[in-house]
């Protein structure tokens, strides 16, 4: 059942089968969510919208509120600018956001609205605002239209208005789960650091129960926040491929310094997130977090054995799957693959370290191992057919390959359909590596319990 | 559970497409366009057109255009296969901007060699999404040359997403089909005695339930569109004598275009409820005329009747009085949805629909009591205002409602792809009212 994919691996060139990636739009959705009081505007035919909407709602089993320029076939011949204008107009009259962002799809893009213009001349009522990300949904995967909307924001909000910067950091997340913003920003707090972070969607898209709907719940960033984050003295970009071009965007026009990071999952990323923001601010790393990382090191000794060889395959977006296989590495384990479906970038572009990055890791901790960005999961499928491995780590699309090759598989990144809880709690920081930690034994014990012969069946493991 | 003010209050462009039965008598106004700028549950023609067609088992499904398309409606069909299961796998051209600038057309022939050679398919369907409505690739030819290349049918479906909304997106899918089940020239299928069921996609195996019901009748389903079809199964489909449909803001097209082409005559039926279905058993063994059919359908009717009638009583006791709220994709569902929700004691305080038509909404105004609010097309504010005004208990609807009812404290039915058990026939009407139970009477809201 469900085992579609031959085992022998033959040259491609037609497509993808079974993608490890979606388009921009939904990214810059995700993305604009994080600002509070944002309406996300998706300028194309309302299919867009509504497709992402769902695919949001899935994943995070909360409202995900969008409006659409809802494209006809006049608007794809005479340009979409007057339903942007209506939009704007409607948008306003209607859900009465503080700002409006607007996404591009694949079909505005190939007819060219100019949307900067369009934004111009548009009726923005006073005190209300509206940015826009270009984001082609031929063009890079979901991680980048998170990044383009994210410099969006810079481009449109951020300023430098002091002479003296502040004594305060910007932390752009990256493409995560509330429960990870919120994990970053306890760790930023416990630091006694001062900061923004943007996009957050901590508080939009893990708001809690109160018997009423609020089409803008409490969370995100807030618009002057971001404003000031052009007087910030550091941009922190945790990931490359969905934070790095906001930074370099504040870099450029506000003369913020940045410095881009791993995703801070697993022991090492962390330590480097905190080492960073120690030396920013000249103060201790606190008691608290030093021995969290003391519970989490304790962990990993107290149970290396169980990890240690297990051969690995890991997908997903790349920032967060960069940072997982160094974690798996200094575990012991062996990440043999690690496939991402969005594309490198430009060669030599900021964005083409992926299959160098995985190389690198894998160099270092002695694994042979394929590292393939613009992946699908076919191709992942085809690789474990051949040579298989012990895990699979990836998003809910794993779920086929694991049932066909009967392999144990650890549900991490997005999207997450079948399952709940895990937009709620953190994989980042000490903490998260020690939820991590409790998925991936969980899911090597359990198939070792189920296969195990009664003889060989035991109590304490 | 008082609301928050809502943010959106209906704009006056909207007006048009509200009514409060009893209190106007203008004619509800739909099957027009959203208005930009709204919060639209409603989706494309690309969805319209992959709904109806997904449900076919050994097809392959490829998407022409940039990545997203593909993604998005990869295996969320929620429909069952008794055999092949190709069609849940997610193939896609994966546009990118060079494909953009200088055309899709060879990528999308390169994709179609690749994928009949790793699958022995007879039939693939390319769906066209709204760039290569842009770019201007021509599907027909580049399908009819791999038809030729590899000897197999290859259809395309004209579905890019800005040329309608989703009901365009079913005629898309019924044109695609009615290209599939064309006999070759010259040879006319030979008519049996059989019917064709259309517009039921084997959520949960429901066709198999409804199949079951008409064979133990005596009545043959020649093939049921597209609830685990297959390219065989649709190649004879133009034998049937008879088309019986239910969805039929998805087949009502094809439906017509089938008694026009292969003079089958059609009716509407709907399992859904005990009153609608055995009126629609009824209703399927009178157009045989045959006295022998007529007695089993009655047997049938007594017995399931008899089996299901305590459990619903049961419910019913527990739930009357409660109201609901219904917005789902298409009107005969809301309009069996009132029926059904009748039966079990509850009161449709509010009904909208994506894609409804005229006389949809005219039979689902006869239907309801004074005070009901019906809407076309609504969007998160308008249902919750008038959830909250009527005071609804529950809201049937699909993925984007879910939360939305949850964060008002109100129970939920998903009546969509993700229903997870059989919602047709005898046996469904037992299910959906332990479903409405279980939600409705669910210890988790004490907690809110």
């Amino acid at each position: 059942m469900l085992d579609c994919t031959p085992k022998e691996i033959k040259e491609r060139s037609g497509g993808m089968i079974n993608p490890a990636k979606t388009c921009q739009p939904i990214g810059a959705m995700y993305a604009a969510l994080g600002i509070h009081n944002c309406m996300p505007h998706s300028h194309g035919s309302q299919g867009c919208c509504s497709y992402h909407r769902m695919h949001l709602t899935r994943h995070f089993r909360d409202p995900v509120m969008a409006t659409t320029s809802s494209f006809t076939e006049g608007a794809s011949v005479f340009g979409g600018g007057a339903n942007l204008k209506t939009s704007i107009k409607n948008v306003f009259a209607i859900y009465n956001p503080d700002i409006m962002a607007v996404h591009t799809t694949c079909l505005s893009e190939t007819i060219g609205d100019d949307i900067p213009s369009l934004i111009k001349s548009a009726e923005i009522p006073e005190g209300k605002l509206v940015i826009h990300a270009n984001t082609p949904s031929y063009q890079g995967s979901h991680i980048t239209g998170f990044s383009n909307m994210t410099k969006g924001m810079v481009s449109y909000l951020s300023e430098a208005t002091t002479d003296v910067k502040k004594e305060q950091v910007n932390i752009i997340p990256g493409f995560v789960n509330p429960g990870d913003m919120r994990e970053i920003k306890k760790m930023a707090q416990m630091m006694g650091a001062k900061f923004i972070m943007f996009p957050d969607t901590s508080g939009v898209l893990d708001s809690p129960m109160t018997g009423q709907f609020n089409m803008y719940p409490r969370g995100g960033a807030r618009v002057e926040a971001i404003r000031d984050a052009g007087n910030s003295k550091l941009t922190l970009a945790l990931g490359t491929y969905a934070s790095a071009d906001a930074a370099i965007q504040l870099e450029r026009k506000c003369r913020v310094p940045s410095l881009t990071l791993k995703t801070p999952i697993g022991v090492k990323a962390t330590d480097e997130f905190l080492m960073t923001l120690r030396q920013a601010f000249a103060r201790e790393i606190p008691g608290e977090l030093e021995e969290e990382r003391g519970q989490l090191v304790d962990i990993m000794v107290d149970t290396h054995y169980h990890f240690y060889g297990k051969r690995v395959a890991i997908f997903g977006d790349p920032d967060i799957i960069i940072a997982l296989t160094e974690f798996v590495t200094g575990l012991g384990m062996k990440p043999v693959y690690v496939l991402t479906g969005t594309p490198g970038g430009t060669i030599g572009g900021p964005q083409d370290i992926f299959e160098k990055e995985i190389k690198s890791i894998l160099e270092q901790a002695g694994v042979q191992g394929k590292a393939k960005a613009s992946g699908d999961l076919f191709q992942l499928h085809q690789w474990i057919k051949n040579e298989p491995v012990d895990l699979l780590m990836g998003n809910t699309y794993g779920k086929y390959i694991a049932r066909a090759e009967d392999i144990p598989f650890v549900r991490v990144g997005f999207p997450i359909l079948d399952r709940s809880v895990q937009t709620y709690l953190p994989i980042t920081g000490y903490r998260g590596a020690m939820r991590l930690l409790e998925m991936i034994s969980n899911a090597l014990l359990d198939r070792v319990d189920r296969d195990a012969a009664d003889e060989d069946f035991e109590l304490v493991m | 559970m008082k609301a928050a003010e809502p943010a959106g209050i209906i704009v006056e462009e909207r007006s048009d497409f509200i009514r409060t039965k009893g209190r106007q008598k203008q004619q509800l106004k739909c099957d027009a366009d959203s208005i930009a700028g709204c919060v639209s549950q409603r989706a494309c023609v690309y969805c319209g057109a992959r709904v109806v067609l997904n449900p076919v088992t050994d097809a392959i499904h490829l998407v022409h255009g940039p990545i997203g398309c593909s993604s998005y409606t990869w295996d969320i069909r929620g429909s069952l296969s008794s055999s092949a299961d190709l069609y849940r796998f997610s193939f896609s051209t994966d546009l990118k901007e060079h494909d953009v600038i200088f055309g899709g057309e060879k990528k999308l022939a390169r994709a179609i060699d690749e994928l009949v050679q790793k699958y022995p398919s007879k039939l693939v369907f390319v769906y066209s999404t709204c760039i290569v409505g842009v770019i201007g690739d021509d599907l027909e030819a580049v399908c009819k040359a791999a038809a030729q290349r590899h000897g197999i049918e290859v259809i395309p479906v004209q579905s890019s997403g800005f040329i309608g909304n989703k009901s365009a997106g079913y005629r898309a899918a019924c044109d695609a089909l009615l290209r599939l089940l064309r006999p070759p020239e010259g040879k006319g299928l030979a008519k049996t005695r059989s019917i064709n069921y259309l517009g039921d996609f084997n959520l949960a195996g429901e066709v198999w339930i409804i199949k079951n019901y008409l064979k133990e009748m005596g009545v043959e389903v020649n093939v049921a569109f597209t609830g685990d079809s297959n390219y065989t199964s649709l190649k004879k489909a133009a034998r049937a004598s008879l088309n019986i449909v239910q969805c039929a803001g998805s087949m009502y097209y094809l439906a017509e275009k089938m008694e026009e082409l292969y003079g089958i005559p059609h009716m509407n039926i709907s399992f859904l409820g005990l009153e609608d279905t055995s009126a629609s058993l009824r209703k399927i063994a009178a157009a045989f005329g045959d006295a022998a059919i007529m007695s089993k359908t009655e047997e049938l009717i007594a017995r399931e009747t008899a089996r299901v009638k305590d459990a619903i009583q049961w419910y019913r006791r527990k739930m009357e009085g409660k109201k609901a709220a219904i917005y789902v994709g298409g009107g005969f569902k809301a309009i069996s949805l009132i029926k059904q929700f009748r039966e079990i004691g509850i009161d449709v305080v509010m009904i909208g629909t994506q894609t409804g038509r005229q006389e949809e909404y005219d039979t689902i105004t006869d239907l309801v009591d004074d005070g009901t609010v019906i809407l076309d097309d609504a969007n998160p504010s308008e249902l919750e205002k008038f959830m909250t005004e009527k005071g609804a208990h529950l809201l049937v609807g699909g993925v984007k409602e879910r939360p939305l009812a949850y964060k008002l404290g109100m129970a939920f039915i998903d009546h969509n792809h993700d229903r997870k058990h059989p919602l047709s026939g005898f046996v469904g009407a037992v299910n959906f009212a332990g479903e409405v139970y279980s939600t409705l009477c669910s210890p988790v809201w004490n907690y809110i």
